[in-house]
């Protein structure tokens, strides 16, 4: 089983990532769950919200306390909530941000793997808005190849993106191509 | 076996109130059962059910709708949580009074004060001795069986009493996972079409909610008592057509890994499979313990759970409620009554988690077993016990 915990700020979509990663997966076959944390969110306020991707049942309902993917949306949450809080240590951290891998290594000291994607940068040209939930699914199915393949999300996001579909999986797609992969 | 569709809970319930082809709905929102009766809005606004939808100023009027709806003649859904459910208990009362089938999602959440809008279950046992029957899901797939179930019980003639399908709020109605749908076809061959025993009609006139004097109250009061518990032996028919015609069984007391078991944990509701990934861990390590589930929580289902308790020594009970200054947790005190008069009945400790949201984890679940079992050697005298209380 794949846990996996979505950082973000309300109104930035990090539930809907979470939503679409596990229809992905169920379309696949796989057994999955997706939830928000059920907090009183604020738009604007780091919010979070979990998956489960499994090729068995998942019976487990709690929140994730120790994810394997970490995928943070917003680079700005990184000073003020500690994303690494209870990630395995084979973990892996998905990172939005314009600095590279070993600036992120630098400045944050994080242990685990770490993948990089300048999301709002893609984000910005191919939607015309720093909304970035679409864009890191693309960068962590490319980390983390053994979630779905990236393919499997086009459907997922053509149901719930309707006439805006094809702008975010291209954004998507765009990400895939550009995440920077540092395995420890 | 059906394709799994990826899609959440609240959502796969509005499912199943639409393939049971209700007439009515009245409903007011409210957190977190609001995204089931919006669907459904959308459903009947998109002509996809033809039902009449009945927007209301308050859950006291919804389930007045519901009583009018209902005692016309016509299959009635309402759904609600929390503060909306205390509110509409003096209709609740009614309902069963009448014999009035309303079927009822309650995405069960805490009471306030202080003011929550996260899961437990304050909210039903609140209105427990209402006279509804009541059963719970543990995930998504039982909240949409259940949502159907509900309707042919309710309705079955036998019965013609309400009944509320109890889904955690948030840990099911928010959640996203697989789900097996039914087609029409095959829901209408389980679920026929609702025919009323008696309902109101100007061309045949009836009085419904008519005074009871004290020389028939008590008669009428045994009346529904005697047909209420009497509904148990219809759930069961139920469940047992519903296994036969799409292969999921259901019982009104389920078990898991319970054979040999001298410990029991005892849950109700969804916290019920992650108990599971508990019990699996401690067989693992070679301890006797298995998982009982309430399914069925009105009617009590005393007899099934009496059969559950060959050889068992101590019942660990979870109650997701506080019964402020009483003798155990709700579910706790029915089942050392239900246990009391059995030869060898095991020690029943009675605990309290998972209050307002608060999460009941794997290891919450080992540790619960663990103190039971050191309770039940000492046989420590208790009430109750709030466990993952931070001091």
């Amino acid at each position: 089983m794949i846990e996996v915990r979505v950082h973000g700020r309300g109104g930035q979509g990090g539930v809907t990532s979470a939503e679409m990663l596990a229809i992905a997966a169920i379309n696949e076959g796989k057994f999955a769950q997706a939830f928000p944390s059920f907090g009183p969110e604020r738009r604007g306020a780091p919010v979070i919200a979990f998956a489960r991707v499994s090729e068995e049942k998942i019976r487990n309902r709690t929140k994730v306390y120790t994810p394997d993917v970490v995928i943070v949306l917003d680079p700005s949450v990184l000073s003020i909530v500690n994303v690494e809080e209870g990630l395995k240590s084979d973990g892996m951290l998905v990172i939005n941000s314009a600095k590279s891998v070993a600036e992120l290594r630098n400045e944050y000291g994080f242990k685990t793997s770490l993948a990089q994607v300048d999301a709002t940068h893609i984000a910005m040209e191919e939607l015309g808005l720093p909304i970035t939930n679409t864009t890191m699914l693309g960068a962590t199915v490319k980390a983390v190849q053994s979630l779905i393949p990236v393919e499997s999300l086009v459907a997922p996001l053509e149901a719930r993106f309707g006439r805006i579909a094809a702008r975010n999986i291209k954004a998507m797609q765009r990400a895939y191509d550009e995440t920077e992969i540092d395995i420890i | 076996m059906a394709k799994r569709v990826g899609i959440e809970v609240s959502l796969a319930i509005s499912e199943a109130v639409k393939l049971a082809n209700v007439d009515a709905i009245a409903a007011y929102p409210i957190t977190p059962q609001t995204h089931i009766v919006e669907h459904l809005s959308e459903l009947v606004a998109d002509g996809e059910l033809d039902a009449a939808f009945i927007p209301v100023e308050s859950e006291h009027s919804a389930m007045s709708v519901c009583a009018g709806t209902s005692a016309a003649g016509a299959r009635t859904y309402t759904a609600t949580s929390s503060q909306g459910l205390a509110l509409m208990n003096e209709i609740l009362y009614i309902i069963p009074a009448l014999r009035l089938p309303v079927v009822m999602t309650i995405a069960n959440r805490a009471i306030s004060g202080p003011i929550s809008i996260w899961n437990d279950h304050s909210d039903i046992m609140g209105v427990r001795d209402t006279g509804w029957i009541a059963v719970f899901a543990e995930n998504g797939q039982e909240a949409f069986d259940l949502s159907l179930m509900a309707f042919k019980i309710a309705e079955d003639h036998r019965v013609l009493l309400p009944i509320s399908v109890n889904i955690d709020g948030f840990t099911l109605s928010h959640v996203i996972e697989p789900h097996e749908f039914l087609g029409q076809e095959e829901v209408d061959k389980f679920l026929p079409e609702y025919k009323p025993a008696v309902q109101l009609n100007p061309d045949a006139p009836v009085s419904m909610g008519t005074v009871g004097i004290p020389e028939i109250f008590t008669e009428a009061k045994k009346c529904q008592d005697e047909v209420l518990k009497g509904s148990e032996a219809v759930v069961k028919e139920v469940f047992a057509e519903f296994g036969e015609m799409f292969g999921r069984e259901y019982k009104v007391v389920e078990t898991y890994r319970s054979e040999g078991a001298e410990t029991l944990l005892m849950t109700m509701g969804s916290v019920s499979e992650t108990a599971m990934e508990a019990i699996d861990k401690m067989r693992d390590e070679g301890k006797a313990v298995g998982l009982i589930r309430l399914r069925l929580w009105r009617p009590f289902p005393v007899e099934a759970l009496r059969a559950e308790m060959v050889g068992v020594k101590t019942l660990a009970v979870i109650d997701r409620a506080v019964s402020f200054g009483g003798t155990g947790g709700p579910v706790a005190s029915e089942v050392r009554s239900a246990l009391y008069s059995i030869d060898q009945a095991p020690y029943v400790a009675s605990f309290i988690a998972g209050l307002g949201g608060r999460d009941i984890t794997i290891d919450d679940f080992i540790m619960v077993v663990g103190q039971a079992e050191r309770m039940a050697a000492e046989k420590e005298i208790h009430q109750y016990k709030m466990i993952g209380v931070r001091e």
